[in-house]
């Protein structure tokens, strides 16, 4: 089965590409850039590097720009949805949703009414599970955004490595949070993953922090060989 | 030992770990043991050792399984435990003489519980996931105990210990599969 993966530049939805690689053809990736910092469907920081994380895989990259207005923003999954049907014969979707009924939901419908299959391989997976399997599955993440207690500036641009995932979970005991980031209190970066030709290196980049809130903003990005 | 039958349309599909993993972690984390096993390659003897058996879900797309309802014919003469959701729901009907209708739900829906059972203790409405193009008509041996505003929600056999749910219970509802392996299997 052909399938475009719905792209975020995060860990979820490119470790739900390299699981559906494994069972069925993936022929693109696809993004909804939105330029709202606070949509409600697409991750926001760094979402540019898609690009280079679509030539570092071999894979065409569909984009199309949204203003991430709530519902607007539906319409704007649509059509991207729409491109990579009709531009790369796709019969389905991947998705990188891991708990977020409100996310999967309205994709299903998207893609129910487009005739596409929708497929989220980490759906309901076991966290513990998958966020082991990342780094000896060959995934080198950073943490691209932070929007919760108990994360300081520390954690920007942070890899997410055997000693950070060890963190997390303690942070899972205290505070609450989502092992995964699944209730929004950080974001990822892919810069390398097991499918990718080449990985990608960060040139230059700011950190914008206040309140348990902020942004590792990749302003310089480039592919080098692995 | 909980037999959990893959429902997907094909051995070892990307859809297994969307429909068939929750409900093994669910089954596992009740302290019950779970074996997976694809719809296809199921036997009566596999079903006639399982303390239950549940036949899990599938893709919105993903209608293979009603294609071959003589596949699951096992399941008319199993004396173990069945619980079947939503595509596993429809096998059941379909195995049992009832029908498959057009019914479309995606996402959050409230089912409104008619009649008490021990699968959903003493709910009498709830919260829960939907992801189907097709409901069913039950067949004439089992008993509507809860319903959407769209469809049935639940059924039961009138004399044997079979239940089919509508809903996804992996999503906000996993309860309802705890109730099945600890209260009833």
């Amino acid at each position: 089965m052909r399938l475009g993966v719905l792209c975020s530049g995060g860990k979820d939805s490119l470790y739900a590409c390299w699981k559906a690689m494994q069972k069925e053809e993936v022929v693109c990736l696809i993004t909804v850039r939105s330029i709202n910092p606070w949509s409600y469907m697409f991750h926001t920081p760094n979402i540019h590097l898609a690009g280079l994380q679509a030539i570092a895989s071999g894979l065409p990259l569909v984009e199309v720009e949204s203003r991430g207005e709530k519902e607007e923003e539906l319409a704007d999954l649509t059509r991207a949805l729409r491109i990579a049907r009709d531009e790369h014969e796709i019969e389905g979707v991947v998705t990188g949703a891991v708990l977020s009924v409100y996310q999967a939901g309205r994709i299903q419908v998207i893609c129910n009414e487009l005739d596409l299959w929708c497929f989220n391989p980490l759906w309901h997976t076991n966290q513990d599970t998958y966020m082991d399997a990342l780094v000896p599955s060959g995934f080198q993440v950073i943490i691209s955004g932070v929007f919760s207690e108990p994360f300081d500036e520390r954690w920007l641009g942070r890899e997410i490595d055997v000693a950070a995932i060890r963190e997390l979970k303690q942070a899972r005991e205290r505070w609450k949070i989502t092992l995964t980031g699944e209730g929004g209190e950080y974001e990822t970066s892919v810069l390398d993953a097991p499918f990718f030709n080449k990985k990608i290196v960060i040139n230059k980049a700011e950190k914008h922090y206040g309140n348990f809130h902020g942004v590792f903003s990749i302003i310089d990005a480039a592919l080098v060989d692995k | 030992m909980i037999l959990i039958a893959d429902l997907c349309y094909r051995e070892s599909s990307l859809s297994h770990d969307e429909f068939v993993m929750p409900i093994a972690e669910i089954v596992r984390k009740s302290g019950i043991p779970a074996r997976v096993i694809h719809y296809s390659r199921i036997s009566q003897k596999d079903a006639a050792v399982a303390s239950g058996i549940i036949l899990c879900g599938t893709a919105l797309r993903d209608n293979v399984f009603a294609k071959r309802p003589d596949t699951f014919s096992w399941i008319s003469d199993c004396p173990s435990p069945v619980l079947g959701i939503c595509a596993g729901m429809q096998v059941l009907a379909l195995v049992f003489g009832g029908s498959l209708v057009k019914s479309r739900e995606i996402g959050m829906k409230t089912v409104t519980v008619i009649k008490k059972d021990p699968l959903i203790g003493p709910e009498t409405e709830f919260e829960a996931y939907e992801l189907h193009n097709f409901s069913v008509i039950p067949p004439d041996s089992f008993s509507v105990l809860a319903g959407s505003d769209e469809c049935v929600q639940l059924i039961k056999h009138n004399q044997r210990p079979v239940w089919g749910v509508m809903f996804h219970p992996e999503v906000r509802n996993e309860w309802v599969v705890e109730n099945f392996v600890r209260q009833i299997c």
